[in-house]
């Protein structure tokens, strides 16, 4: 391979995460500070691996009662209904707009999940020191990355129905505990995917490559 | 002219970024990732979006995005009406995140963006602490969700349509506005350039690459 491939760390350089500088670390040990920013520089920040999959397990758990418990309460004069998440979905399906009730569907049940699956896959392959379709792991990284947010769709459409149907006694909507849950899923998965360092996805082949020489 | 060369935020491979044609961008050869471009005046472009992102988002605000009438009685509510009723209801953390989302961290980002063109404009090397301000203005783009919350006001409002009528109100008009404002100075905004003209701390590693080393880099592909 020619010219052949170097990677900022065997070279002793160490990218700001702020500032994008490149720097040459020295090699003692100890805290480091980009010269340009001051904020702390370092090849890989530490415990990158185990700090993710405990945001990821901790979004797992809320995931369960985000679903399973209401998380809003319509009431009229004649009745009291409590709707989790899934009973949003099936409700606009049933009113007859099938498209957003995709939509829900999709940023509100799929979107949480698929993301702890693709996180929780990224993290096996790298302590497996996979070295296989790495680019396709850089892409599903990046994929997380872009679509994670539209996980809040639902934390603002209960938001505003809730902000909105406030007519006492005619009819009310209330806020219930599932969607704390369903909250801190959304802020735990955003956590887990900005704390996953996707240059760990190239490690493992740099290093087998150096073996190799 | 080899310039010193970077490492891909991505994967960490060593390149060298070629000299790029307007409009033209480089990504990195091994995992594709969007390493640098090339677009001249995207700073002013995104100074004048950004102005006018943020006449528009106060507009947005101050005004009711929509409103429900039932039995000779009316409702309505603003973007932070959504945030505040939650927190009333007894439910601070969603009620702050929705706030956060909503409207402090576009908000934040576009005010940030505002300063840090124009005190890059004026103090040429720019002073430190606008530095400091990008590292502010990169964590609030993250949580700023002016798109999704439209989305989901759209949920909403067909949610609410069988109770009562809805009145769409200025406010919604004007977040549609801020949205592709928001977005368009989003994209044109380059804090790759502010930062080479930052003024340096100076602290802790001293020394950078330079363009002395004897090592071949692969070119960053156009
Ligand atoms: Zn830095
Ligand atoms: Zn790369």
């Amino acid at each position: 391979m020619t010219p052949r491939e170097l990677m900022a760390m065997q070279s002793g350089l160490a990218l700001c995460r702020h500032c994008e500088l490149l720097s040459r670390l020295p090699a003692t040990h100890g805290k480091n500070y980009c010269p340009r920013c001051g904020h702390e520089i370092s090849f890989r920040r530490n415990n990158v691996i185990q700090r993710t999959w405990a945001l990821i397990i901790a979004a797992a758990i809320c995931y369960i009662p985000a679903n399973i418990l209401p998380v809003m309460t319509s009431i009229t004069l004649t009745s009291a209904e409590e709707d989790t998440i899934i009973d949003g979905v099936i409700l606009l399906y049933l009113t007859g707009s099938w498209p957003l009730a995709l939509i829900v569907l999709i940023a509100s049940v799929v979107i949480p999940m698929a993301k702890l699956f693709a996180l929780a896959y990224l993290l096996i392959t790298v302590q497996r020191r996979s070295i296989k379709s790495n680019r396709e792991r850089a892409k599903l990284y990046r994929l997380v990355e872009l679509i994670g947010r539209w996980s809040m769709l639902d934390v603002f459409v209960i938001s505003f129905v809730v902000a909105l149907v406030q007519m006492k006694p005619l009819m009310a909507a209330e806020p219930k505990s599932g969607i704390v849950f369903f909250a801190a899923v959304v802020v735990l998965t955003i956590f887990a995917a900005q704390s996953f360092d996707p240059r760990l996805i190239w490690d493992s082949a740099d290093s087998m490559e150096n073996r190799n020489e | 002219m080899p310039e010193s060369p970077v490492a891909c935020p991505d994967c960490d491979l060593l390149q060298h970024i070629p000299v790029l044609p307007p409009q033209g961008k480089a990504l990195c050869c091994r995992c594709g990732k969007l390493l640098a471009t090339n677009k001249p005046g995207a700073n002013e472009r995104a100074l004048a979006l950004a102005i006018g992102a943020a006449i528009v988002f106060v507009v947005a605000n101050a005004f009711p995005l929509m409103g429900l009438s039932a039995a000779g009685r009316e409702v309505d509510t603003t973007i932070i009406g959504g945030a505040w009723t939650m927190w009333q209801e007894g439910h601070q953390f969603t009620g702050a995140l929705v706030g956060l989302c909503a409207v402090v961290a576009p908000a934040g980002y576009i005010g940030i963006v505002i300063v840090v063109l124009i005190a890059a404009r004026r103090h040429r090397p720019a002073p430190s602490w606008v530095g400091e301000l990008l590292h502010w203005a990169e964590l609030a783009q993250g949580w700023a969700m002016a798109e999704v919350m439209m989305l989901g006001i759209l949920v909403a409002l067909i949610k609410i349509a069988d109770l009562a009528t809805v009145i769409i109100g200025v406010g919604m008009f004007a977040t549609g506005a801020f949205i592709a404002l928001f977005a368009a100075m989003a994209i044109n905004f380059d804090p790759d350039e502010i930062w080479t003209q930052v003024q340096w701390t100076g602290g802790g590693a001293r020394m950078t690459v330079n363009s002395t080393q004897t090592i071949d880099y692969q070119e960053a592909k156009k």
